[in-house]
């Protein structure tokens, strides 16, 4: 009996299909409109910025074209930030990539403490790298700090780690790869966790004696997705790199530690020149960009068995 | 015969005794089939014999050699695992190739592109092409020596696996249910093919399963294992019809065994539920009565029953009935033309078996001798 009112009660097809479209719409506003206020719309701002000579409190700004890139190409402050940048992730993304590996290796062949050493060298992701940076400034202190007192004592001198131009990217390296290094560790450790334990017992009956064997044979290769993961990863952050630098040298000294990142903020917050700091950021995409296309394209094939 | 010894393995995994002091031979040549439920210990023992797991007691002898303390690589074993364990990263014929090259070039000769340069390379290299070229001929992969484990169906990475196997031509084979991950057509069609590989090999093999029908067509011997302890090693044909124990009895033989409670007289006559059945036993006590579903047959007179539904196979039916007086379920197996004269679900009928192949058990589960119709009585 109820049959008949159900009928009655629902919508005919096009209504439920308009009905239906409108809900959509509806329940992904949110989602929509915060993309395209948080990110299409600032993206595309920057661009339009970055072909302006715009400054902060000016009244008007003018199209410049690509001046604000050829003035790049002769800043000595930005081809100095571009070169710390390119050395500091080749320092980070090998020193951190390696490390991990090693210790996730060391790890996963322990039988007690996996949960105690994982959280160990997690903590500095999950921490604030601006109150960690204070915490290196104070261990790096030339005079005051930890380790120059143990390398007094060992009577190797005391180098001036992040106010010597010679030694601070290494010492803002050594920083990068410390803090990267759980990160990639936990997904290291995730990666070899799902290596099926069968081919390792392959390996060994095939004649594979030595770990090192094991290791060439099945772990480094069935690793491979997720190395590649962790290189783009490591990469991206390494490029990112700005509140070390903000906190413990801002750039200095003799711009020695400049890098992208802290030459944008300079340029568009202490010189309010936003045009060109929007061309930066420019370039700052553009390199990221290259590198997750580097990822999909090129290397995915290689380490995809398929 | 230098082949397989395993003298008297112990295993535990924490408090659980997994095995129980388990010994067994096989002879190079030989094709022993280990089989028993999930959970019984087959797959530790063999990984205790491939050097993968360590016994806690207990020795194992390949080829004439104590080799309890070696690594696996250093035992001449080849093992197929259920997973076949290819390299994915690997070609078809650089997975064959793996367990050669581990073994007859050096560190440095391995290393990709100057590695083949080294004195000794070309020529150990050379050998191993034909080496592996030979074991790839074999299993028919001659054409997808180039291709990724990913790119082949189940039964070529099978096939890839037992030539990774045969390669180095080793001593012993182990094979892990080598088959279970196949469709049911190719497992039938792989079986004699295994059985070809291994008389070619003149190695010795073990093989474990969980599957009986595999046991019984394959193996020289098989060897029925439960509760981390072998119960029984015997050809097939005596597993079948002369197991020594109840547990081998109703494992092996698909329906399984009819097994019925019995009990021996002070007279000694075997009653099924005062019934009289044809036998004699030893002393008076109770006893388990089994009989193969083949061996039982509808009839006039003898033990009564009620048909209860009738399944045709194609070659055989099998007629399910039940025995009322120890609510015992029976299946019978009967030639495709007994179909008209079956007793419709629901009716009373007898079953009939014949005396000389029936089986007495002990309760502890052991066999007991049986005399029928001859009034003596003996144990075996």
């Amino acid at each position: 009996m109820s049959d008949a009112a159900l009928t009655q009660a629902l919508p005919r097809p096009a209504r439920l299909a308009l009905g239906e479209t409108a809900t959509a719409w509806l329940l992904s506003a949110p989602a929509i409109i915060a993309y395209l206020l948080m990110l299409l719309l600032p993206t595309l701002a920057t661009i339009a910025l970055a072909f302006t000579d715009f400054e902060l409190g000016a009244t008007g700004f003018a199209w410049i074209g690509l001046d604000n890139f050829a003035e790049m190409l002769s800043d000595r402050g930005f081809m100095t930030s571009l070169r710390n940048t390119i050395i500091y992730v080749g320092l980070v993304t090998p020193g951190s990539i390696a490390g991990a590996l090693a210790l996730a290796l060391l790890i996963e062949a322990g039988t007690r403490g996996r949960t105690f050493f994982r959280a160990v060298f997690f903590l500095p992701v999950v921490s604030l790298t601006v109150a960690m940076a204070a915490a290196w400034q104070y261990l790096l202190h030339p005079s005051i700090g930890p380790l120059n007192a143990m390398l007094r004592v060992a009577g190797l001198g005391a180098p001036e780690w992040l106010s010597s131009s010679s030694t601070v990217l290494l010492s803002l390296a050594a920083i990068g790869i410390w803090e990267n290094l759980g990160f990639n560790l936990v997904l290291f450790l995730a990666g070899l966790t799902a290596i099926p334990r069968e081919l390792y017992a392959a390996a060994e009956v095939d004649g594979a004696r030595h770990a090192w064997q094991r290791f060439r044979l099945v772990t480094w290769p069935m690793l491979g997705p997720t190395t590649l993961f962790v290189l783009t990863i490591t990469m991206i952050r390494a490029v990112r790199v700005f509140d070390t630098v903000a906190v413990l040298t801002q750039g200095g000294p003799n711009k020695a530690s400049q890098v992208l990142l802290y030459t944008m903020y300079e340029e568009g917050f202490t010189y309010f020149r936003l045009g060109y700091s929007a061309a930066i950021t420019l370039v700052f995409l553009a390199i990221v960009l290259a590198m997750m296309w580097l990822q999909t394209k090129v290397l995915d094939k290689r380490v995809h068995y398929g | 015969m230098a082949g397989i010894r395993i003298q008297s393995v112990t295993k535990r995994f924490g408090s659980t005794q997994v095995l129980r002091g388990v010994s067994l031979d096989v002879a190079a040549g030989e094709f022993v089939a280990l089989v028993g439920p999930s959970g019984c210990g087959k797959t530790t023992l063999m990984r205790i014999v491939a050097g993968i797991e360590q016994a806690d007691g207990g020795a194992i002898d390949i080829g004439g050699r104590d080799v309890t303390r070696l690594r696996p690589g250093d035992r001449d074993v080849a093992m197929v695992f259920q997973s076949y364990a290819l390299y994915p990263h690997l070609t078809v014929a650089e997975n064959i190739r793996v367990p050669l090259a581990l073994r007859r070039l050096n560190a440095w000769q391995r290393l990709p592109a100057i590695g083949g340069l080294l004195p000794g390379a070309a020529d150990a290299n050379h050998l191993m092409e034909q080496d592996v070229r030979r074991a790839a001929e074999a299993l028919g992969l001659r054409a997808l020596l180039d291709r990724r484990p990913a790119q082949l169906s189940g039964g070529q990475r099978q096939r890839v696996a037992l030539a990774r196997a045969i390669v180095r031509r080793p001593k012993a084979f182990l094979m892990d249910e080598p088959l279970s991950n196949l469709d049911a057509s190719l497992r039938v069609q792989t079986r004699r093919e295994i059985v070809d590989i291994h008389r070619q090999s003149g190695a010795a093999t073990l093989y474990v399963t969980h599957d009986q029908s595999e046991a019984l067509t394959m193996a020289d011997r098989v060897a029925v294992m439960q509760g981390g302890e072998l119960l029984q090693v015997a050809t097939p044909e005596a597993i079948y019809a002369d197991p020594q124990d109840l547990r081998v009895a109703t494992f092996i033989g698909s329906p399984r065994i009819n097994t019925l409670p019995a009990e021996t007289g002070a007279d000694g006559m075997v009653r099924v539920a005062g019934h009289p059945v044809g036998l004699w036993g030893a002393r008076p006590g109770p006893l388990t009565l089994a009989i193969r579903p083949e061996d039982l047959v509808p009839a006039g007179t003898g033990l009564p029953a009620v048909a209860e539904a009738v399944e045709f196979l194609g070659e055989s039916l099998l007629l399910h009935a039940r025995h009322e007086a120890t609510r015992t379920k029976l299946v019978l197996r009967l030639p495709p033309e007994a179909r008209a004269e079956l007793p419709a679900p629901g009716a009373a009928f007898h079953l009939q078996f014949d005396t000389t192949r029936a089986l007495l058990f002990g309760p502890e589960g052991r066999r007991v001798g049986v005399s029928a119709l001859s009034g003596e009585a003996a144990f075996v």
